[in-house]
């Protein structure tokens, strides 16, 4: 067994077996030659119009099927456009393999064309890198990539091969396990809690009068949606779902409170901050959620299951850490506290706490101001009436912004891997290559992004991409002719002074533009035309649509912790802030 | 030798003694982290261990346990780092290799040789004009020499940073950081 074949043949052949069924790319001088070799592949490769695009579409795939987007590009400026998309998918702990050309291993350092230090560049933001120095370590270096990014706590993992590498012969071999393992002696992620450590946090939660499921993106990236439910309905006991794990757990469900944090819903927020225990579930206490962390959750023990032991005491310490993956340690939490259960253990009553947290509810429901007639349109109006009409199973993307927060306030979630946004670095143009990703992984789902025009101007270039692979998704962009949130921030924290955040109202034209991409542009200006407008673009699924809502440029996403404030000083919706005291 | 080490000297310098894979990048990937926190290493020494698929990475570092928790569960992380452990000064034996050249007319260069022999150091080079000593010892015997030899002009001095492994008495003393591997 000497198979002789090229780098490129190599690369090609390693993805193929990692099961890659679609790669996100754009090629160029170095990388040329692994193209050569996806002409006879089965993988589907998508020509993006720039690399950026590539790496969120990778970040989207990954985001709805849990298996690692692929992206495939050359040297120099694409290394450097990929940049964003790795520290994005880093920060929120997205499996992404992304391989970049590299100059000819001899030009190497001598400042080659198209040639930049792509491993120092991005050594800072992604799990793990590797310069390739040889066509023969090709296949060793795929599989070592798929399994740090798909194993502990995912992320990125770029591989930078020099154009000799792929173009060199190499005797073929596929590395087994075994050797992947042996090669990696420092890798070795926990991924089974301590059992006496489990016992604990079951005890304080039995004990505990004023629990609160404090429920991150780990659970959905340990695929435990399912086992927490178990665990929630077992002890009763309240759920918060961060912005990283909407869909964890049914916005519908009596014991969901929604988004906790600087724009979560007073309920979820409060009820964080009176809880004598937050059981933390692939969370990490990130500023968003916390506010001022001297005064978050002052009364709170805290339980904090991550399988990644750098996140334990990195804001708040613990009084029970468990490292291991989310849904092996719910599982033996839920037996171990049925087994405490059966032994004639109680749980402590949590009937006044929770009839405290439905108070809440019910004087605090997420509010804006409606319409009035003459009135401009509110864009959360727009974000339920696409709620209300989108056909079941729809996936939501999102830019970064306010229309971000709206739609994590207004949209209602039900199942996991239907949520797909920027949490951690906060990319604007994050939308419309992630939704595009996302329909490659899920043909048979709707997927709507959900944009604003300062978002969509970053990246709806990759709108010609989805035309002409004929991926059809749909677009809503809230046009308030603003960089709105921080409008928002200038006229509540800079006295109205305003500086740089006014776009224009009507340039670009959006429905001209999404016809010039091969769009169907559609402008709705009134409330009466949101639903025949939402109806049209989810009738339409022979091509993208874009449909540009004008939206009132004066409204603000409340409720809204202001930096650097604790969560009790949260500034409710002007009109539900009498009733504050009933947070007390 | 004979020399006990200085082990009371700067309570505020953490040891740590990091097992990597020897492989081009990881210092790099090592002192980042410290560098993207804004903490100087203080010296840094590293060697293949006695197997070379292995090198040891010899940190000192001036900064306070919270972030050095942190700072060593980050380094767990990276795929390269096979093992870490936090020397505690007064339980290993530190060493350190220091060479100077010193400025000294003929007349006086006895006394720098008087010196260097006092210290157990060694001439390397004799010039006309000048002199090159070497040492080797604890950092603290190290300080002192340099010191001494300051009065008479130094030229050029290079140390090496140290390198330490844990004392053989008792029980073991090293202190494995908890957590195991990370992520």
């Amino acid at each position: 067994m000497t198979e002789q074949i090229t780098g490129a043949q190599a690369l090609i052949r390693a993805l193929e077996l990692e099961n890659v069924d679609t790669i996100f790319g754009l090629p160029g001088g170095c990388i040329l030659p692994a193209y050569d070799p996806l002409l006879d592949s089965h993988i589907r490769h998508i020509l993006v119009r720039h690399e950026q695009g590539a790496g969120h579409m990778a970040e989207g795939y990954a985001h709805v099927t849990g298996r690692p987007g692929v992206a495939l590009v050359t040297s120099g400026p694409a290394a450097t456009n990929m940049v964003t998309p790795l520290c994005d998918a880093y920060m929120d702990s997205i499996p992404m393999i992304c391989i970049t050309g590299q100059v000819p291993t001899s030009a190497i350092g001598t400042d080659a064309f198209q040639e930049c230090d792509t491993v120092g560049i991005t050594r800072s933001v992604t799990k793990h890198n590797e310069l390739v120095m040889s066509a023969d370590e090709i296949p060793l270096i795929v599989r070592q990539a798929f399994h740090i990014a798909t194993t502990g706590r995912p992320g990125p993992v770029l591989i930078d091969v020099p154009k000799d590498c792929l173009q060199n012969m190499m005797t073929w071999h596929w590395p087994t396990d075994e050797e992947v393992l042996e090669s990696l002696p420092g890798y070795r992620p926990n991924t089974k809690g301590h059992s006496r450590m489990i016992k604990e946090a079951a005890r304080l939660i039995l004990d505990s009068k004023q629990p609160v499921l404090y429920v991150g993106g780990g659970v959905l990236k340990a695929r435990a949606a399912d086992t927490l439910r178990e665990l929630a309905e077992l002890i009763n006991t309240p759920v918060v779902t961060t912005l990283m794990a909407r869909g964890a757990f049914p916005d519908s469900h009596p014991l969901c409170l929604g988004m906790p944090g600087m724009h979560g819903n007073a309920t979820a927020i409060t009820a964080m901050q009176k809880s004598d225990l937050l059981i933390n579930l692939g969370a990490r206490f990130d500023d968003r959620i916390t506010g001022k962390v001297s005064t978050f959750a002052p009364d709170a023990k805290i339980i904090h299951v991550d399988i990644d032991p750098a996140e334990q005491g990195k804001v708040r310490r613990p009084d029970v850490p468990i490292v291991g993956d989310c849904r092996l340690v719910i599982e033996e939490l839920v037996k171990t506290i049925k087994e405490m259960l059966a032994n004639g253990e109680v749980q402590a009553d949590i009937s006044a706490w929770k009839s405290r947290v439905s108070g809440w509810q019910e004087q605090f429901p997420m509010y804006y101001s409606p319409n009035e007639p003459g009135e401009a349109l509110k864009p959360q109006f727009c974000l339920e009436k696409l709620h209300e009409l989108a056909p079941a199973g729809t996936i939501l993307c999102s830019g970064v912004g306010q229309h971000q927060m709206f739609s994590s306030q207004f949209w209602k979630f039900e199942e996991p891997y239907t949520w797909v946004n920027s949490g951690g670095l906060g990319t604007m143009g994050f939308s419309i290559p992630a939704a595009i990703g996302a329909k490659v992984a899920r043909p048979d789902r709707t997927v709507w992004a959900v944009d604003g025009d300062g978002c969509f101007q970053m990246t709806a270039q990759e709108l010609v991409t989805a035309s002409v692979e004929r991926i059809p998704i749909k677009v809503a962009v809230l046009n308030n002719s603003y960089l709105g949130m921080v409008r928002q921030w200038q006229e509540m924290f800079y006295d109205e002074r305003y500086s740089e955040v006014y776009l224009s109202p009507e340039l670009p034209d959006f429905v001209k533009w999404a016809e010039a991409m091969g769009c169907v542009g559609i402008r709705v200006e009134s409330p009466e035309e949101v639903e025949p407008a939402i109806a049209l673009a989810n009738s339409i699924n022979d091509r993208s649509v874009v449909v540009e809502f004008r939206v009132d440029a004066g409204e603000k996403v409340f409720p809204m912790v202001p930096a650097g404030f604790g969560n009790d000083d949260v500034l409710l919706h002007p009109n539900q802030n009498d009733r504050r005291e009933f947070l007390r | 030798m004979s020399m006990t080490p200085n082990t009371t000297s700067m309570p505020s310098h953490h040891i740590l003694s990091v097992l990597v894979q020897n492989r081009a990048g990881v210092l790099a990937r090592v002192s980042s982290l410290f560098a993207r926190r804004g903490y100087n290493i203080f010296s840094l020494a590293v060697a293949p261990t006695e197997d070379p698929d292995f090198s040891r990475i010899t940190i000192v570092v001036d900064v306070e346990s919270a972030p050095l928790e942190q700072i060593v569960k980050q380094l767990f992380k990276l795929i390269d780092v096979v093992k870490i452990s936090e020397l505690d000064p007064r339980r290993s034996v530190e060493r350190e290799l220091m060479m100077a050249t010193v400025r000294v007319a003929s007349e006086d260069r006895g006394q720098v040789v008087e010196l260097a022999n006092i210290f157990e150091g060694k001439i390397l080079a004799v010039g006309t004009e000048a002199i090159t000593v070497s040492l080797e010892g604890s950092p603290d015997k190290l300080d002192d020499f340099e010191e001494l030899l300051r009065g008479y002009g130094i030229v050029e001095l290079q140390r090496t940073g140290r390198v330490a492994l844990p004392k053989l008495d008792k029980e073991a003393r090293t202190r494995p950081h908890k957590n195991g591997k990370a992520s």
